[in-house]
């Protein structure tokens, strides 16, 4: 009732400062997204003047396509609930539990999210694999099955449920449960009823990230798959890259569009509504003291898991990058630093790979929070069929191949007026179209949250629509911004799927160069690129505890 | 010149009409309740003054100029919120320097008046607290305070006293009223307890389904409602049908006195409790004691007549008549009105 009087009451004058908003966003995504997907779809399926749309019967009809589109729909599915059982006792200590350590755990969690996705594979090869750790010490390999690709999955998207749930949670006002239990609910019934449903949105943001990602998951199922496991992704890549089949890649990137933009549509149809205006607190005021058994448990719990599946991988990367022929040592470390003489992978060292991905990451990460930032500003405000489409656009790019969409930067940003093949911001963008549905995922369900008559209060003393945003929006929603600056920021360092296309031989980034090295035989160059992997791993973990710092002292500044 | 001024304003949310044509005007330094049932278009006349709620039609002005291009934060006015609204990630001193911060007003002078105000509404020294941490009759102070620091030249107040407890309640309206008139504020407050209303106002506005059912001062409202509906939601009961000859109305009760000059014809007639007078069974109207309750000072008497609608009188605390007796009632013709109609629906 209330709402739809505020609706109603809505002038148009709203609505043209929200399409003004919007028009950035659009222009982004129309360049950089739309049109070098359209382009390239448009080279596979346009052939002698005419648009070959029986190439979709061709493809589909094969068993070996339809085998790869079953499993890459029932991976992402089992890969999103295995996700969700096993992180969400996570958000909730994260959000509800104070213990010490408890920012650095925060960080590490989130390391996984940023290593590339070649990398993951790798660690998990060498945990899994053949000679790998379980091998070595009880004889399991797990491989050749496709628990390999589901761990890998839950490694690495075990961050992206703890902060999106994590994040509302812990800014949920507890008194709302108290309220339930003083009401006769038990502590379960109270979460159910009253925790749960708050969640919700956050919840169906996580599980769509998850789902999307794993739906489209690229360098895990490359390494852990073999021959056996393919996803849509993997496939467009090998027709691609391998057979230089556009025409059958063009139809697969059709249909991993399709299926993302239906996945999105329900999401947008079911979820999206159930938003609504919560209390929000402060964090800091909400997290206490473990105490009581059950308490205790999930801390325990939520350690264990966390030791037993994020560490270890990364423990057994990090000892296979000391691990030389000549004992343990910094070898290969010092290897990077040098040029191979005989004119191997690179034309730089190696070494040269962290600068150019920190400062790429970077730019990347400007351009992910002003686009998305804009976007999120201009959808706070539920009304609208147009506003609601945009929305769904926003979450596209996470569907879209990135193999798709780097190979079409190549072939449409090489003439004037947009000639940016020369220049270095190509790859920023092209992470970055990662990076705004983050940011926009991220700062919606905290902006969406704010209760509207906290802005007509700040109007009414004084502020104008743009200082009521700065001073009420802004301070609220501050946390959600510094979270999803860090989702982009790592989104940006570990992409790999597009910057393999569009990152210079000169220029490559920490995955472009870890893939290289990965790619060519010899011990040595495996060595160096567990190396560099553990210098990604190292650069991230540092980038993310400064985030965290700036976090936590402005949301203790009051001016 | 009235400083606020209303003309012909009209709100509607789909087919309902909020605020029906209403014409209102608040002069410097008056103090104006809005009093009505929930639902009666009381905060949303607020909002429109605000500047919060566009209006379909009408025109609001201040200080003679018209405000329908100037936005919120320009007008230049104070709202107080039902529910306060503090700032959560702000402290108090935070949010009472709000508006002074919002108007350019250096540190300092932010430091001294926020220090002033936070004395003024009761709360010194309170700056670094936290608002979450706060009692709900020290938020009510804090968000008063936060109001009243940039100076407003019309200071609105949605059910300010609200959500507090009776005692609170009563010697804030005592406090409210002092402070304003010291102050010099002009107030547009906006309650349902018409005990708050005639407390505070210099002048009260009834109002019923976004329309002005009544406006006069306290006295004028309590001694003459206009309508059935403003008796009644005064809380008087004693409201009948009658055909007024004379200085009689003719009602289910029988012949009831009314004042000379009493408007002729088919109305409606209200005996206030006081002028319900008790006597012995064998005078006047016969009714049955059918229960009492007890009023602090006075004792109020429900009685049923053989015919009409039940009727309320008030008993000294030791002449009341025990539930179940019979007893004869009179009437006095200067606590009888006879009520205009109520406005067409």
């Amino acid at each position: 009732m209330v709402l739809a009087r505020r609706e109603v009451g809505r002038s148009l004058r709203g609505n043209a400062a929200r399409l003004g908003l919007m028009a950035g966003p659009v222009a982004f995504f129309a360049l950089f997204f739309a049109y070098p997907v359209a382009a390239i779809v448009g080279r596979g399926l346009h052939a002698e003047g005419v648009w070959q749309f029986g190439r979709f019967g061709e493809v589909l009809g094969r068993p070996d396509i339809r085998e790869v589109l079953w499993f890459t729909t029932w991976q992402a599915l089992a890969s999103t609930a295995l996700t969700l059982l096993i992180a969400l006792p996570g958000a909730y200590v994260f959000a509800r539990l104070d213990f010490p350590g408890k920012r650095l755990l925060r960080v590490v969690v989130t390391v996984p999210f940023v290593l590339p996705t070649v990398v993951v594979g790798t660690a998990f090869l060498a945990l899994l694999g053949r000679g790998g750790l379980l091998d070595e010490l009880w004889g399991i390999r797990l491989d050749t099955t496709v628990w390999a690709i589901l761990l890998a999955h839950v490694f690495f998207n075990y961050a992206v449920v703890v902060r999106t749930v994590g994040g509302l949670w812990s800014q949920l006002d507890p008194r709302q449960e108290e309220a339930a239990r003083v009401l006769g609910a038990g502590r379960l019934a109270a979460w159910r009823r009253v925790t749960l449903p708050a969640l919700v949105p956050s919840l169906a943001a996580a599980a769509l990230m998850v789902f999307l990602f794993t739906f489209t998951s690229f360098g895990v199922v490359q390494i852990l798959g073999g021959p056996s496991f393919s996803t849509l992704e993997v496939e467009i890549y090998r027709q691609t890259a391998e057979f230089l089949d556009l025409p059958t890649a063009a139809v697969l990137t059709l249909v991993q569009f399709l299926a993302v933009g239906a996945v999105l549509a329900v999401h947008a149809r079911t979820v999206r509504r159930r938003e609504s205006a919560l209390r929000l607190v402060d964090p800091a005021r909400t997290a206490r003291r473990p105490r009581g058994a059950v308490q205790r448990l999930l801390l325990g719990g939520v350690l264990t898991t966390v030791v037993v599946l994020l560490l270890a991988p990364l423990a057994v990367l990090v000892e296979r990058s000391f691990d030389t022929p000549a004992g343990y040592g910094f070898g290969y470390y010092r290897e990077l630093g040098t040029v191979d003489p005989s004119g191997g992978a690179f034309l730089v060292p190696p070494i040269e790979a962290v600068w150019n991905s920190l400062r790429y990451a970077l730019a990347a990460t400007a351009i992910s929070v002003a686009v998305g930032g804009l976007a999120a500003a201009a959808l706070t405000r539920r009304a609208g069929r147009l506003v609601r489409g945009f929305d769904a656009l926003l979450m596209l790019p996470l569907g879209v191949s990135a193999v798709t969409v780097g190979f079409g930067f190549l072939i449409t940003l090489d003439e004037p007026p947009l000639d940016l093949r020369a220049s270095w911001i190509l790859v920023p963008l092209a992470q970055a179209l990662v990076g705004v549905p983050f940011v926009v995922r991220t700062m919606l369900p905290v902006l969406r949250a704010v209760d509207e008559r906290l802005r007509e209060a700040a109007a009414v003393l004084g502020a104008s629509p743009l200082r009521a945003w700065r001073e009420v929006d802004l301070p609220l929603v501050r946390r959600a911004l510094a979270v999803a600056a860090g989702f982009a920021f790592a989104v940006s360092l570990g992409e790999f799927g597009a910057t393999v296309f569009i990152a210079r031989p000169d220029n490559p980034t920490l995955p472009v160069a870890v893939a290289r090295l990965l790619g060519r035989p010899g011990e040595l160059n495996y060595g160096q690129a567990m190396a560099l992997s553990t210098i990604l791993m190292v650069v991230c973990a540092v980038a993310l505890l400064l985030l965290e710092r700036i976090r936590t002292e402005s949301t203790t500044e009051e001016f | 010149m009235a400083l606020l001024e209303l003309a012909g304003v009209t709100v509607r949310f789909g087919p309902r009409t909020a605020l029906d044509s209403v014409d209102l005007e608040v002069a410097e330094h008056e103090i104006v309740c809005l009093l009505g049932p929930s639902g009666s278009g009381k905060s949303t006349l607020l909002r429109v003054v605000a500047g919060l709620q566009e209006a379909a039609a009408g025109r609001v002005l201040l200080g003679g100029a018209d405000q329908a291009r100037v936005p919120v934060h320009r007008r230049g006015v104070g709202l107080m919120f039902q529910d306060h609204q503090l700032f959560p990630q702000r402290d108090v001193g935070g949010n009472v320097a709000f508006g002074l911060r919002m108007h350019g007003a250096d540190r300092g002078e932010q430091a001294r008046r926020t220090e002033e105000l936070l004395r003024l509404v009761g709360l010194p020294g309170a700056q670094q607290r936290s608002v979450a941490a706060l009692s709900g009759g020290e938020q009510q102070r804090v968000a008063l305070a936060r109001a009243l620091a940039p100076e407003p030249r019309l200071l609105m107040l949605d059910e300010p006293l609200g959500q507090l407890d009776r005692g609170l309640r009563e010697r804030l309206v005592v406090e409210l009223r002092d402070l304003f008139g010291r102050l010099g504020t002009t107030v547009l407050a906006v309650t349902h307890d018409q005990g708050e209303a005639f407390a505070l106002a210099d002048r009260v506005v009834v109002m019923r389904d976004g329309r002005i059912a009544q406006a006069g001062t306290p006295l004028q409202v309590w001694q003459r409602p206009a309508s059935a509906f403003v008796a009644r939601f005064l809380g008087f009961d004693n409201v009948v049908a009658a055909t007024v000859e004379g200085t009689a109305a003719n009602t289910e009760w029988g012949k009831v006195p009314v004042p000379d000059g009493s408007p002729q014809g088919a109305r409606t007639v209200l005996v206030r409790p006081d002028g319900v007078r008790l006597t012995d069974p064998s005078e006047g109207l016969r009714c049955t004691v059918e229960s009492r309750t007890f009023r602090g000072s006075h004792v109020a008497v429900r009685l049923c007549p053989a015919d009409g609608p039940p009727l309320e009188a008030v008993c000294s605390l030791g002449q009341a008549p025990s539930p179940g007796a019979a007893v004869g009632v009179v009437f006095a013709a200067d606590e009888v009105v006879v009520l205009g109609p109520d406005a067409p629906q």
